[in-house]
């Protein structure tokens, strides 16, 4: 018989932690900081609004776009917030969570063979997407020394006259790190010189504690050429709904629109419904989550490094990203012994590209008991790898 | 109060017992400073004092409670002020407001049983002067205390121990 998966498939990688799920199957009172997503229940208000459209029978398909009430809401508030200006129209489509949004915004730019730039480390999705959509995608490396901000030179390092665009991700998953205005301007300087399209994932954006976020497209005149996908999981604590957007102008829109129609016609109803709500409504309830979550990244932040993990203060996202350099462990093994000593879960960081080796995603999306304690647990641990090593210094110094 | 001592007051308003280590990790200032600051807080009768909210459907002395709503003539120069503090002092009475509407004065009324309550209001509350009025509902079954729901604890949906 002959091979039915296609290449296409076979060159993708498996989920990159598989092996640590397989392992938590097996044990008890694990605590996990593994999880990219809210530990809230989305806030009542959009769940009680979407319990009375169900009520009302508002179960059809929507317009491919979204529901124009919907689309209406995130371009004016688009326009309050940042004075961007889209036509909700023609320029905006709701799509079933940032994921759609990044497969349909990738495959309406990318021809077989164009090289992706990929800033990395970056969610699992985005290479992927890119090899099923025929193109190359190429990794960026965001380092520690720049607190994980893309370099224009690093960037500029990697473009080649195949570059077709570029995949961002401020506030970031998973570094936790977030572009300036000014930061921004210098990535844009590249794009623009080399004409390539931004894709720009903002779907932390709100979560960002120590300023107002930066949406891409109000950079120079990148408006022109970026597509921005936002959603409502994150901020709104609406990962199960499936709901987010893209913005783009209108060339981009009409292609991604097209195969957004054919893959999955309309976003879901009730999420679409539930998202409008939350936005008209629930301002205070995501307002709340964010402080919490400010909260909840001093409190780790402090407890990993009292543990000996240096960790730069991500200023958003949900994710803390600590070095393991100095334990002797590389992140596989330090996440793996982690889990199997102290019950504690985390993502390794190369999972997400090259460039997050040796360090690890700890989401403080959880709450503030389960963080303390797994914040105790990690520091037992790594106090333990150090009494390991501590015989053989003695023994040195005793030789002496 | 500056914005710390308001992030404080919410968080232990929210749960008094986070250690102080907690405390000065979220709102990044030193131990001792945040065990100063709720001290502060306490003499300026801000924190007036940490208690535990209780389900008493969950134990086994659940007692009674009733709202009375009362109409009052308010008095020359004191207003309602007067009645309402000796309506407070006594140990049956765990809430006292002023309100706007029929009634002027909500009243939360605890004891051992019905015929106690009922006592009490008919012996000590209703006969006060200048009290034209009073209606006692008795509490059949509370949902929310103190901004602490108390409803069967909602399922809240499995998480995967991991995603991206």
């Amino acid at each position: 018989m002959r091979d039915h998966v296609s290449r296409a498939a076979r060159a993708i990688p498996p989920s990159g932690i598989r092996r640590f799920f397989d392992l938590v199957q097996t044990m008890d009172g694990v605590i996990s900081l593994g999880v990219g997503e809210p530990d809230f229940s989305t806030p009542w208000k959009a769940i009680d609004a979407c319990m009375y459209a169900l009520e009302q029978g508002q179960t059809s398909y929507t317009s491919n776009r979204g529901m124009p009430a919907l689309r209406e809401r995130i371009t004016d508030d688009l326009a309050r917030d940042f004075g961007l200006s889209y036509d909700p129209e023609t320029e905006v489509i709701v799509t079933s969570g940032v994921s759609e949004g990044l497969d349909i915004a990738i495959r309406a730019v990318t021809d077989p063979g164009d090289e992706v730039l990929v800033a990395e480390p970056s969610y699992v999705s985005y290479s992927p997407c890119v090899t099923l959509a025929g193109g190359v995608p190429i990794a960026v490396p965001c380092i520690a020394r720049d607190r994980f901000r893309l370099d224009p030179d690093r960037l500029m390092e990697r473009v080649t006259p195949r570059s077709k665009a570029l995949v961002i991700n401020f506030p970031n998953n998973p570094t936790g790190a977030v572009m300036t205005a000014s930061d921004l301007k210098g990535i844009a300087d590249v794009v623009e010189d080399h004409d390539l399209v931004l894709l720009s994932d903002e779907v932390y954006g709100e979560l960002s504690y120590e300023a107002l976020h930066v949406p891409a497209a109000t950079i120079g005149a990148l408006r022109e050429r970026t597509i921005t996908l936002n959603g409502f999981s994150k901020a709104y604590a609406m990962t199960g709904w499936r709901v987010g957007y893209l913005c783009a102008p209108i060339e981009l829109a009409d292609a991604a629109l097209k195969i957004h129609q054919y893959v999955m016609l309309c976003a879901p109803h009730m999420g679409q419904v539930a998202a409008l709500a939350a936005l008209r409504s629930a301002q205070a309830e995501k307002q709340a989550m964010v402080e919490e979550y400010r909260l909840r990244r001093n409190l780790i932040v402090a407890g990993l490094n009292r543990a000996g993990l240096a960790c730069h203060v991500p200023e958003g996202a949900f994710y803390a990203f600590p070095s393991v350099e100095g334990t002797g462990l590389s992140d596989v093994e330090f996440a793996e012994r982690l889990l199997a000593e102290e019950h504690v879960a985390v993502v390794p960081g190369s999972v997400f590209g090259a460039g997050g080796a040796g360090h690890l995603r700890c989401a403080y999306a959880v709450s503030r008991e389960d963080l303390s304690e797994a914040v105790r647990r990690i520091e037992r641990f790594v106090a333990g790898l150090g009494e390991q090593a501590a015989p053989t210094l003695e023994t040195g110094q005793t030789a002496d | 109060m500056d914005e710390t001592d308001t992030t404080l007051v919410r968080l232990l308003e929210e749960n008094s017992r986070i250690p102080t280590v907690e405390l000065a990790a979220m709102l990044t200032l030193p131990a001792a400073e945040v065990e100063e600051r709720i001290r502060a807080l306490q003499a300026a009768g801000v924190i007036r004092r940490f208690t535990a909210i209780v389900d008493r459907a969950r134990t086994d002395h659940e007692g009674v409670a009733a709202i009375l709503e009362l109409k009052v003539s308010p008095e020359r120069d004191h207003g309602y002020d007067r009645l309402a503090e000796r309506i407070a002092r006594f140990d049956e009475v765990r809430s006292v407001r002023l309100i706007t509407g029929t009634y002027d004065l909500h009243v939360l009324v605890t004891g051992k049983d019905m015929q106690e309550i009922a006592r009490f209001v008919s012996e000590h509350i209703a006969p006060m002067e200048r009290i034209r009025e009073t209606a006692t509902h008795i509490i059949m079954k509370s949902y929310k205390e103190n901004g602490t729901l108390l409803l069967s604890r909602d399922a809240g949906g499995e998480r995967q121990p991991f995603s991206f």
